[in-house]
């Protein structure tokens, strides 16, 4: 692979960053009560689901986890150059009055948010929506901001970032590739 | 003045002559063929080096569309594409508007061929009227207007006893009857070949019974009627043996194939080929074996074009609206010199199938250089090789399957009495 | 990911990819079914022709369900009589639609190849098959799949008797490719007098005893006998005697595998190939499909309409 590759965190640093995301989540909403957790699809899920594992050993309560695709939510639609696969949106609760935290792996854009809030707002009406993201690299294009941060990083546009899972989903490590 | 034309191989199946021969052309007719002739200073000398000089091709089967539809073809297109074949006689089926069941429309055929076209056309007219199958045609004043024989073609004579009657009385005055033979009502609105390719898609299929059936009954009205018969554009395995036997058994059956239907599977209409679109329908590949067998052995008599030309209007929309046919005029020599190199046919019988023997059947007073014949002579080059495209065919009409292909033959000059009614060399 | 056809006509072209791609993708449609508000964005700004030739309620209120779900305008024309008789060619038809920048044309014709044509003639524009003739019924198949595969977690090893007049199902030739394709054994039975030629060089079993098709069959799909039509007393005597032994009743139904599944592209002849004992009983999944065939329409929309070639 050519250009350079800098481990932004490590499986430690991951899993402190979800612990800080849990405790804050808790904090803000003063418990879990109503809460659920909906992970964007593909890696936001993932990342929502330890947040539940965590809240779990913290609080003893296992809070609702959905996911939703927001495929059919993209404004690119019909315009980018590849057809996206259309995956699933698993949401196996009422959103009616229920604190919404939406979980992401990178915010960048905010399209993404965007369209899973609309997707989010076509099945229910949430009492709220709060967005819990690992990794916010900047370069917005949307007026959306993340209650829940892991790690700001500042990036050039040119640059990635892979969160990468292992097989069971657990993040394990973030990458910042320069090209 | 005299014609000459020096250094050909001379091709003449009726004579049996096949050598390096001049032609001396006078007055419009074969005055001899000689080796080493010497021009005299006012002879035109036409010189065939390389090239084949062979009776000009007679077609037993065009439709010339003329009168009526001549947005698709007319005396005058359809013979410039005769000529372009090769071919200098061509005997033209009754199926215009009006049908030429009479007369006036045979005469007008044969004068305008005279007057303005490249080829001569002898008329066939329709056996009933308006080849509405119910009553004869005037058969005698016909045959003396120069009318060469009868066909409803397109169209069976589905009425058994007016098949039989029209026999009778056509053998009354030495004609033939010439049938389109496909059953109806087994044909049963089949748009293509029935067999595999038409369950998968999805089409009508039309049997080989349609045509092997009507056949049966045919030769044995013939049998029974002592008429002549020929059988148009034969195209399943099943009607070659049939004619075979009955000629074994003596009866007076004649019959033609086409060049599609020797060279062209049912595969060509996949993708709802329209181009492909004829009737009968192109078959299977034992089929196109059994045509090549029939020509072979000699049951299949003549090859005939069935040159069937439709605008792309009638041709253009859902296969299963499309018309029928496909033009062959300047595509039936090179499919037919295939044979050569398959080894089905010599090329002096490839020649006989597209001259004298065909003549022979409509009794045609052409298909051979003789002394004192007309100098209806077509030059052949075997090597020329061209493309099939709009720009190459003569014809008003470009309904052909062949679109784009590499065709190696070609006449390269024909005369027609004497007078070069084609050039390209 | 891309879908690699750029219409979709004729189930025999597609490969094992993509029928799981469009069954996954229905799959993930199916849920927005199943909301209170059953409206993406997905397609919005994507116009949608649903051209028929033919009657079918079903299939064009399927196709046009699909389209408004997922918020493209979906518009309908609807003309009883061919091209031919109303005196404007197809070409000229469709190239009109395309003139009009529609995205996607779905079409219904009684002519086979109607659709093929279409497409071989539109520059931009996919063309959609909602039936042509005696040729393909390309949805129909991948809405009887996504069906099966629902009941049965698989398609492969599975035995699936089609029983009716095959002659004439465009129904049967697009489900035989497809579910060949997957791996199933696909039996097709009916009076021989609707079992056209070559169905076993097209991959098939062919009886004419229904009893020994339906003999441990995973899946039945019954289809629909048009007495009515031009001819069809030439190939059957009666609807009486059609019941009699080619339809599905308690009694033969007990022959097939116990957790069999029963399914008919409709509208059924109740009484006729179907008893509205096993029509309306626990092994028919004939509703189902119908739902099933929304998701499907809806899946084939996107991916057509979703990707840019440009």
């Amino acid at each position: 692979m050519p250009g350079l590759c800098t481990i932004l965190l490590d499986n430690e640093s991951i899993r402190r960053a979800v612990t800080r995301i849990s405790h804050q989540l808790l904090e803000k909403n003063k418990g879990c009560e109503n809460m659920v957790l909906i992970g964007i699809r593909t890696g936001g899920d993932h990342l929502a689901r330890m947040i539940q594992h965590r809240i779990v050993e913290i609080e003893g309560i296992e809070v609702p986890l959905g996911i939703v695709d927001v495929t059919m939510y993209r404004d690119d639609v019909g315009s980018s150059r590849e057809l996206r696969p259309v995956g699933k949106t698993e949401i196996p609760f009422k959103l009616g009055k229920r604190n919404v935290i939406l979980v992401d792996e990178v915010l960048q854009t905010g399209r993404t948010i965007r369209a899973a809030m609309d997707a989010i707002m076509d099945i229910g009406r949430p009492a709220s929506i709060q967005l819990a993201v690992l990794i916010d690299r900047g370069h917005r294009e949307l007026p959306i901001r993340a209650d829940y941060v892991g790690r700001n990083v500042p990036t050039a546009s040119e640059e990635q970032i892979e969160v990468e899972f292992d097989s069971s989903g657990q993040a394990h490590e973030v990458r910042l590739l320069k090209p | 003045m005299k014609t000459i034309i020096k250094n050909g191989r001379v091709i003449d199946p009726a004579q049996n002559i096949d050598a390096i021969l001049d032609v001396v052309i006078s007055a419009g007719c074969i005055e001899s063929i000689a080796a080493q002739v010497q021009p005299a200073a006012d002879d035109q000398v036409i010189d065939a080096t390389g090239l084949l000089i062979t009776p000009g091709l007679v077609d037993i089967h065009v439709h010339l569309r003329d009168p009526g539809y001549e947005y698709k073809e007319d005396i005058v297109s359809g013979t410039r594409a005769a000529a372009a074949g090769g071919f200098t006689s061509v005997a033209c089926m009754p199926n215009t508007n009006p049908s030429n069941d009479n007369k006036a429309i045979t005469r007008y055929m044969i004068q305008k061929a005279e007057l303005e076209g490249y080829a001569n056309v002898f008329p066939i007219c329709s056996i009933t009227k308006g080849q509405q199958g119910d009553s004869l045609v005037e058969m005698g004043d016909l045959k003396l207007a120069g009318c060469v024989g009868f066909s409803d073609d397109g169209l069976n004579v589905e009425d058994g006893a007016m098949l039989r009657h029209a026999m009778e009385y056509a053998q009354g005055f030495d004609m033939p009857i010439i049938a389109h033979s496909e059953d109806e009502s087994i044909k049963d609105g089949g748009v293509m070949n029935e067999g595999p390719l038409s369950t998968e898609l999805g089409l009508t299929g039309n049997p080989w019974v349609s045509e092997a059936a009507s056949v049966a009954r045919d030769i044995m009205l013939a049998e029974l009627t002592g008429a002549r018969l020929h059988i148009c554009h034969i195209s399943s395995k099943r009607t070659v043996e049939l004619v075979r036997e009955a000629k074994q058994r003596g009866v007076r059956v004649t019959c033609e194939v086409t060049p599609h239907h020797f060279t062209l599977t049912e595969e060509a209409v996949r993708g709802y080929e329209v181009n492909a679109k004829v009737g009968p329908p192109l078959r299977t590949a034992a089929d196109v074996a059994a045509m090549k067998e029939g020509l072979r052995d000699g049951t299949i008599d003549a090859i005939a074009t069935d040159h069937a030309p439709h605008h792309i209007d009638d041709k253009n929309m859902e296969f299963v609206y499309a018309a029928f046919g496909m033009i062959g005029l300047e595509t039936a020599l090179p499919l037919s010199l295939r044979l050569v190199d398959e080894g089905v046919l010599s090329l002096n019988e490839v020649i006989a199938c597209l001259s004298c023997k065909p003549a022979n059947v409509l009794r045609i007073p052409r298909g051979t250089l003789i002394a004192g014949a007309v100098a209806d002579i077509a030059l052949i080059n075997l090597e020329h090789t061209w493309e099939v495209t709009r720009q190459s065919i003569r014809s008003r009409s470009f309904n052909t399957p062949f679109e784009q292909q590499s065709m190696k033959g070609k006449a390269v000059m024909t005369l027609r009495a004497g007078r070069v009614v084609h050039k390209e060399i | 990911m891309a879908f690699a056809h750029k219409h979709f006509i004729s189930t025999k072209v597609l490969s094992r990819e993509d029928i799981d791609l469009i069954l996954t993708t229905a799959q993930s449609f199916k849920e927005i079914n199943q909301r209170d508000i059953k409206k993406v964005p997905t397609l919005r700004g994507k116009s949608i022709i649903n051209l028929f030739y033919e009657n079918s309620t079903r299939t064009r209120t399927s196709f046009e369900l699909a389209g408004k779900r997922m918020s493209a305008d979906t518009i309908n024309i609807t003309s009883a009589s061919s091209s031919v008789t109303k005196g404007e060619t197809l070409e000229d038809t469709a190239k009109n639609i395309e003139a009009m920048d529609a995205d996607i044309i779905v079409m219904r014709h009684p002519a086979s190849g109607a659709p093929d044509y279409l497409a071989k003639r539109l520059s931009r524009c996919a063309v959609i098959n909602a039936g042509d003739g005696a040729h393909e019924h390309p949805s129909q198949a991948m809405l009887d799949l996504m069906t099966i595969k629902e009941h049965k977690g698989t398609l492969e090893g599975l035995t699936v008797a089609i029983i009716g007049d095959i002659a004439r199902s465009r129904v049967a030739r697009s489900d035989l490719y497809a579910l060949r394709t997957m791996g199933a054994t696909v039996r097709l039975a009916g009076p021989a007098t609707m079992l056209p030629p070559g169905l076993d060089k097209l991959g098939a079993e062919v009886y004419t005893d229904i009893n020994a098709a339906i003999k441990d069959a995973d899946v039945i799909i019954m289809l629909r006998i048009q007495l009515e039509r031009e001819g069809g007393s030439k190939l059957l005597p009666t609807k009486r005697e059609y019941a009699q032994f080619f339809a599905l009743n308690p009694g033969n139904l007990k022959l097939a595998k116990p957790d069999a599944i029963i399914m008919h592209p409709g509208p059924l002849n109740r009484g006729v190939e179907i008893s509205s004992y096993v029509a309306d009983g626990k092994q028919s999944v004939i509703l189902e499909q119908v739902e099933n065939g929304v998701a499907v329409r809806m899946a084939l929309l996107y991916l057509l309409a979703g990707g840019n070639d440009a």
